[in-house]
């Protein structure tokens, strides 16, 4: 058996004294698209988020390739090859394209030239834009740079924290489209996202999360047509 | 004998600038204890107050405007009405700005009041300042108000003279201190009630939540510019009795910041802010420290200049003076790292419903 | 024309204004980096400035001492060195306690290494104005000469051409940092977003401690360029200029080092044009109100518009 990428192994973690998940396990395999999906306020982000070291792990371990990573500071973490995009506020409005693509590598500076290449061959759009600042950049667009940003490095795995949130449906498309080139290149994903049936549909597997614990597991597709899941968050279907 | 009065006037010193500095601090613990305002511009109302009570109450004078010769209450409480006034106009402005924006406006406004002050020269006498402000108490045995109504209805001039004679001329300080530290009781008294009233309850409560309680539908800008003002009239009167106390302000060393506006701050942060008794001790502590390092320091150079003959001990003596602020500056620090919350931290007014339940509960939220 | 309105209004009100406009600039490239990667307004940052312009002044008797007449320029390096030391360690004792807390703790923290700053200088140095550089500037001959000749007669003294040029060279210097290296994108990016920054592995700190020594250059040559300018070494000029500094960088905009630039000439221009007498015979406002100028400008811009002209941070 294959050893995973990540994996969370019954974390209980919160902010300061609120405790958010409760013994919440999942983990993420080679080359494989991963969603977590759940109401609001279910504790997706915060899931996320307690991969970064950015919140207090009470109980519980996070592991990269077998290592244990728990309460490893932010920098660290990204150092050891796991990129995150956050859903707000995740680009450097005010520096170029290229400049946020340029901070993206910060913990990898060399060989910068040719991996900027690579991420304009695999984000056309932003090869004319290079020099614009990102500020001035549409939501899709930005959401691409912040993309391109997090793959600058040689990332082990990229968590993208809700990427469609806000976007228009033709955006969402392109994102979801391009999540998929990017596993292409062999980098597994882990995914939150609000947009829970697209999101199914293009992940391997899917978590779902109700009040900071896993409630069910399954492949994206059986999760998808789960008439229970269906019900719950699927609803009409965004 | 002799020894035991002087120390006797020394405590009496401290008690009435402690005092005044008590009312400073008490002030600042309205807009930044109770509210969360930073207002780095203390030393502007301290002025307003005691350039109004000055210019109201001493006698006519060539060099100013006025003086009016108004009874000493009235002086006092236009002092701190004019300092209300001021900080109402800067509060409908400035108020909705953040913590540091705001201390930063503060100063710039409290800058551009001293500067007024200081070249308005018919109004004030500029940097010569102004002089023989009467001070409470002391002020009887003074010829205009002994020779003038209502004194003048109990005895004549002459009777009033021989009773000053026959009391010993520092008759006026205690009465002068009793007097402050008076104040200081009515102030602590009149703002533990405000604090445990309702409107200090939401006070915190703004302090502490801004968004819910503005969602809640306080007035979240108007109960600030309450608290601005409020603390500002208790400067304003502060002000007022510090040119008691001095008889001769003027606009540049008078109010220094550093020894106003800072050495509060001090006294707030180490006693503890939200805490009118933190407010309390931390100025009379400060203000003690402060004083005592002085002595302290003079003896020090008594013996370093008689040791090392070739320095001037009055050029020590200047310099000594600037390392004493020295020292409260890195006092505060430490204070400000290693307890934050001060001697006294802040109790919180329980609300009256909590009350009952909070008991067990406490440290739990949400 | 000229002689009529334009040798007095250019020589004795814009140049001077033009001069220190450049000091305020420097300063304010400072406050300005300071306030938008550390988040918080640095009181002291005026203090640091002071305490440049005595220890280049100690350096420049120290070295007069044993004879050389050292130029104030020259001094500057050595200064600034000391300067960058005094900005870290700060940080270290008394700003990165409260890098997590409530910003008003450093802003407190920041207020009283001001004091402690001043009292210190004051305690070694004295209270007393100290002359820096003797005797009167004259104004550069050749300037005069060729200007003289072409009918618009200006009068500057080297000192002032010394300060447009070191202004000038230290913001190309500043502006290729900022945006052609990779410490200084960082410093824009940490200004941007410090919560991203650090989710995207810049190293905060390193970032940190790089604003302290571009603002610890810039505020030595802002006191020194300031005593060159005076003549006098004054402990009080540190607070003097740190409202003027602070108006200029929120003129500019939090976090926009050349709006700070532009900020602080346009400061430094309005306290000296206001004294002109442009209406009539008497100044437009007393000289004595002077320094007021920039607090007014400043305290509009904050209710007005505290994100400043060129749309900086606001908080």
């Amino acid at each position: 058996m294959t050893q995973p990428v990540l994996s969370l192994n019954h974390l209980n973690a919160g902010y300061g004294q609120t405790e958010i998940l409760h013994d919440l396990s999942l983990h993420v395999m080679p080359n494989e698209i991963v969603a977590i999906i759940g109401p609001n306020g279910a504790g997706k982000s915060t899931a996320m988020k307690s991969v970064l070291g950015l919140l207090n792990i009470r109980e519980g371990s996070v592991e990269l390739n077998g290592e244990n990573i728990t309460d490893t500071p932010a920098q660290k973490v990204i150092e050891r090859g796991i990129s995150y995009v956050p859903q707000t506020n995740n680009v450097f409005v005010n520096l170029s394209v290229q400049e946020n693509l340029e901070m993206g590598a910060w913990t990898r500076p060399n060989g910068i030239e040719d991996r900027l290449q690579e991420m304009y061959e695999l984000f056309p759009d932003l090869a004319e834009k290079r020099t614009q600042a990102a500020g001035s950049l549409s939501g899709g667009q930005r959401q691409m740079v912040a993309m391109a940003k997090a793959l600058m490095v040689d990332a082990k795995i990229l968590l993208l924290d809700e990427p469609t949130a806000g976007l228009s449906p033709k955006y969402r498309g392109e994102i979801f489209s391009t999540i998929q080139k990017i596993k292409g290149t062999g980098v597994p994903i882990l995914i939150v996202e609000q947009n829970a049936k697209q999101a199914l549909g293009v992940s391997d597997r899917g978590y779902v999360l109700v009040d900071g614990a896993n409630r069910h597991e399954g492949t994206g597709q059986g999760l998808a047509n789960d008439p229970e899941i269906a019900r719950m968050f699927l609803g009409g279907g965004h | 004998m002799e020894a035991y009065l002087g120390y006797f006037l020394y405590l009496l010193s401290l008690l009435t600038v402690g005092g005044i500095y008590a009312i400073f601090a008490l002030g600042l613990n309205v807009q930044w204890g109770f509210a969360g305002l930073f207002n780095a511009g203390i030393v502007g109302f301290v002025a307003v107050g005691a350039y109004v009570y000055a210019l109201l109450t001493t006698a006519e004078s060539t060099f100013h405007i006025g003086g009016f010769g108004l009874p000493l209450p009235v002086g006092m409480a236009i002092a701190m009405a004019m300092a209300a006034l001021i900080a109402g106009l800067i509060g409908l402005v400035c108020i909705r700005l953040r913590s540091d924006y705001l201390a930063i406006a503060t100063i710039g406004i409290a800058e551009i009041i001293k500067l007024i002050f200081k070249n308005e020269t018919d109004i004030t006498n500029g940097p010569r300042g102004i002089n023989k402000i009467p001070r409470a108490w002391e002020h009887f045995s003074e010829e205009r108000f002994y020779s003038s109504a209502p004194m003048s209805w109990i005895a004549t001039p002459e009777q009033w003279v021989a009773f000053f004679d026959s009391l010993p001329n520092w008759y006026w300080q205690p009465l002068f201190a009793g007097t402050i530290l008076l104040v200081v009781f009515i102030i602590y008294k009149m703002l533990e009630r405000a604090r445990t009233s309702p409107w200090g309850r939401m006070m915190t409560a703004i302090r502490e939540n801004e968004p819910a309680s503005r969602a809640a539908g306080k007035d979240v800008t108007k109960r600030r510019i309450e608290a601005f003002v409020i603390g500002a009239a208790i400067m304003g009167l502060g002000g007022a009795l510090f040119a008691q106390h001095l008889r001769l302000i003027e606009p540049t060393n008078t109010f220094d910041p550093s020894k106003v506006t800072f050495l509060v701050w001090v006294m707030l942060i180490a006693g503890g802010s939200g805490n009118n008794r933190g407010a309390i001790l931390g100025a009379f502590l400060i203000w003690t420290i402060w004083s005592a390092s002085e002595l302290l320091i003079a003896g020090m150079i008594d013996v370093i200049s008689a040791v090392f003959s070739t320095l001037d001990p009055s050029i020590l003596a200047t310099r000594a003076g600037f390392l004493r602020m020295m020292l409260i500056g890195i006092l505060m620090q430490v204070i400000l790292q290693r307890y934050p919350g001060g001697i006294l931290p802040e109790v919180r007014p329980a609300s009256p419903k909590a009350e009952k339940t909070v008991a067990g509960a406490t440290g739990e939220t949400k | 024309m000229w002689d009529a309105f334009g040798f007095e209004f250019v020589n004795f009100y814009l140049i001077p204004g033009l001069v220190l406009g450049c000091i305020y600039a420097l300063g304010a490239i400072g406050i300005t980096l300071t306030f938008g990667i550390l988040r918080f307004a640095n009181f002291a940052h005026g203090e640091v400035m002071m305490s440049g312009a005595y220890i280049a002044w100690t350096i420049m008797a120290l070295v007069g001492a044993a004879g050389i007449a050292l130029h104030p320029l020259v001094a500057l390096p050595f200064a600034a060195i000391f300067v960058i030391g005094l900005f870290l360690l700060c940080d270290r004792w008394f700003y990165k306690p409260f890098r997590k807390a409530d910003t008003i703790k450093i802003v407190i923290a920041s207020f009283g290494v001001m004091l402690i700053i001043r009292s210190a200088v004051q305690a070694l140095w004295g209270p007393n104005q100290i002359t820096f550089v003797p005797g009167i500037a004259r104004p550069n001959a050749w300037l005069q000469s060729v200007t003289g000749d072409a009918g618009m007669m200006i009068l500057m003294p080297n000192k002032h051409l010394w300060i447009f040029a070191g202004t000038i060279l230290l913001v190309v210097a500043l502006s290729y940092l900022l945006n052609r290296t990779r410490t200084g994108k960082a410093m824009r990016a940490v200004s941007d977003s410090p919560d991203l920054a650090h989710v995207t592995g810049i190293n905060v700190e390193t970032v940190i401690k790089a604003t302290w020594i571009v603002g610890g250059i810039c505020a030595t040559a802002a006191g020194v360029f300031l005593v060159m300018d005076t003549q006098t070494l004054e402990t009080t000029m540190g607070f003097r200029m740190l409202l003027p500094m602070f108006a200029a960088a929120i003129l500019g905009g939090i976090g926009k080092p050349y709006g700070a630039v532009f900020g602080g000439l346009v400061i430094g221009l309005a306290e000296e044009l206001s004294a002109y007498p442009w209406i009539g015979d008497t100044p437009l406002l007393s000289p004595g109100y002077k320094t007021g100028v920039a607090f007014a400008i400043m305290v509009v811009m904050l209710i007005v518009r505290p994100q400043g002209l060129f749309k900086g941070r606001s908080f």
